[in-house]
């Protein structure tokens, strides 16, 4: 049997096919539920009750809308270029499904550990930005267009800077393999060994970027309903309304498994005692997910020029400069050679 | 042409790259023949698609063809780069450029046919010094031993390792001093589009920062029937 698993094409094939869905599976049915939080916990902030009507306390509220979009028609704008029209949230759905092929769960546990992981999750994170381009041009709107303009421009400013943060985990690490990068981090401190002590400001950067390039408040100008209606989306019904959805969702919960795995350990135990495992990972995902939904509920948006001078002047400036710091924090050995991981037995 | 000779596309399991370079072979052409195909047919609907902003997809779909050529050739880092460089970057430059000039796309048609021989002649001239580079290679006697002395062997050295030791060592020069081009390009552009007038009024966000609500405002009592 593993004969036919490992030696066939066939075999292969049918192994990497089985993976790739099996991840993509539970990762679709755990967006519905943490679609469910996000609802709850915004609700809670603002003393609602949220969704509580389907199922049990609500439970089953984002099926129900799943089902609501499936079955609703498809309105094509007059003057749209259909194949790009529709070509648009399916980019938008695919790109962040693929970057889960090198996220290491466990020990091992991973669809392609590949040794240029972190090059493959910014090659793919960069492609997300067409599903948005040619939603906004193909839908032959003024107010899609110029919402599509804005999100490009936004999620292409803060991919530099979260490309800088990466750099210098890369740096400390010595490799461009996420399960690398992990092991970089195993200790003796346990919790205290992980890269967010070493890296502390960039988590700060790293995780407010995150904030900006999946375009979540309070960044969410490309949606800014005052303005724009719904940015580059304004003119999708249905089906692929809900891909955009599922693809944006999809791509802060990536967000909140890459500053797992590149600043907190992945699936290490945070207390040295403590067996490591796949749970760890998901507790880690769960409370950034966490902090996403409690930053959407608890902060307004801000304005257009100020989030490029954020982006720009502060963040790209900053994280060039610590790009330097961890360069010859790493090569000189400083700090007990917290920056230098490869050396220490990473 | 030749498939690939290396069937791990992205090297996954250095422990067994024999057993699974023979055996997944097929697959490796396969992908081979199927990125070949796209990156030609996609190369060529980018010169004959009605919609410049068509040609650009098109175009974005060749380079990510070319990606995976490289993956094929168990060069991942360049493919990456590929990605990252030109399909994140410059592509979506284009794109951007491309939708918001206001071209006139029946009149850009009638041109075609008019640069058309002109295209052709300088495709031709290309594929004839392509075919006489290609056909007058002759290796010499010691090439395998001088390729070796700069290249580490493939199978114990991952590429991104292996370009990172010869970048840096053997061609530090020219790769700083491409570096130094970009940057003389990028300063070239920011002083060409960098103007310095006077009558505009310009945000200052430091001021807006300190600005003290107190001094900002000023509160007049005003007395009812009399105005200011």
């Amino acid at each position: 049997m593993a004969d036919f698993f490992y030696n066939t094409n066939l075999g292969i094939f049918l192994l990497v096919t089985g993976e790739a869905l099996l991840v993509i599976v539970l990762l679709l049915v755990a967006l519905a539920f943490l679609m469910y939080a996000d609802r709850k916990i915004w609700a809670a902030v603002q003393m609602r009750k949220g969704p509580n009507i389907v199922g049990v306390f609500g439970l089953l509220q984002s099926f129900a809308d799943f089902i609501k979009y499936i079955v609703k028609e498809i309105i094509v704008p007059a003057g749209a270029d259909k194949p790009v029209y529709f070509l648009a949230p399916m980019i938008t759905l695919v790109f962040p499904l693929i970057v889960w092929a090198v996220i290491p769960f466990n020990e091992g546990w991973v669809v392609s550990d590949m040794n240029v992981g972190i090059l493959y999750i910014m090659a793919a994170s960069s492609l997300v930005v067409y599903g948005v381009i040619m939603g906004g041009w193909a839908s032959n709107s003024k107010y899609a267009f110029l919402g599509a303009l804005r999100s490009a421009a936004q999620m292409i400013s803060y991919e530099v800077s979260i490309g800088l943060i990466i750099i210098g985990v890369i740096l400390s690490t010595g490799s461009l393999n996420l399960s690398d990068i992990v092991h970089a981090q195993d200790g003796k401190y346990g919790f205290f060994s992980w890269y967010w002590l070493p890296q502390l400001p960039m988590v700060v950067l790293f995780f407010v970027s995150a904030l900006a390039e999946t375009n979540r408040p309070p960044f969410d100008l490309p949606e800014a309903e005052s303005e724009l209606v719904a940015g580059y989306q304004v003119e999708y019904s249905s089906t692929p309304f809900l891909l955009f959805m599922i693809g944006e969702l999809t791509e802060v919960v990536f967000m909140c498994a890459l500053i797992s795995v590149l600043f907190f350990g992945g699936w290490l135990s945070p207390i040295p005692g403590l067996p490591d495992g796949i749970l760890w990972m998901i507790a880690k995902m769960a409370f950034f997910f966490f902090l996403f939904s409690m930053v959407k509920a608890i902060t307004p948006r801000y304005r257009y020029d100020q989030l490029m001078r954020l982006g720009w002047k502060v963040f790209l400036p900053f994280s060039l400069g610590w790009v330097v710091f961890v360069a010859f924090a790493a090569q000189f050995g400083w700090f007990g050679g917290a920056y230098a991981r490869w050396a220490v037995g990473g | 042409m030749t498939a690939p000779a290396n069937g791990g596309a992205t090297q996954e399991t250095p422990a067994a790259p024999g057993q699974k370079g023979t055996r997944a072979m097929g697959i490796a052409a396969f992908a081979f023949y199927l990125f070949a195909l796209v990156a030609v047919v996609s190369a060529f609907l980018v010169v004959i698609s009605r919609n410049p902003v068509h040609s650009v997809l098109w175009l974005i779909l060749t380079f990510f063809s070319a990606a995976g050529l490289f993956v094929l050739l168990g060069a991942e880092f360049v493919a990456m780069l590929l990605v990252i460089v030109y399909m994140g970057a410059v592509a979506v430059l284009f794109l951007f450029v491309v939708m918001m000039l206001d071209v006139d796309f029946a009149e850009l048609r009638g041109q075609l046919a008019q640069y058309l021989p002109l295209g052709l002649l300088i495709g031709v001239i290309l594929l004839m010094e392509l075919g006489m580079a290609f056909g007058a290679w002759e290796f010499s006697v010691g090439h395998e031993a001088a390729r070796a002395a700069v290249t580490p062997p493939i199978d114990q050295v991952q590429n991104t390792a292996a370009l990172g030791q010869i970048v840096y060592t053997q061609y530090i020069y020219p790769f700083q001093a491409a570096g130094l081009i970009l940057l003389v390009a990028m300063i070239g552009a920011i002083v060409l589009t960098l103007r310095h007038r006077t009558n505009v009024k310009r945000q200052d966000v430091l001021e807006q920062i300190y600005r003290d609500p107190a001094k900002s405002m000023d509160l007049k009592d005003i007395k009812p029937g009399q105005g200011l």
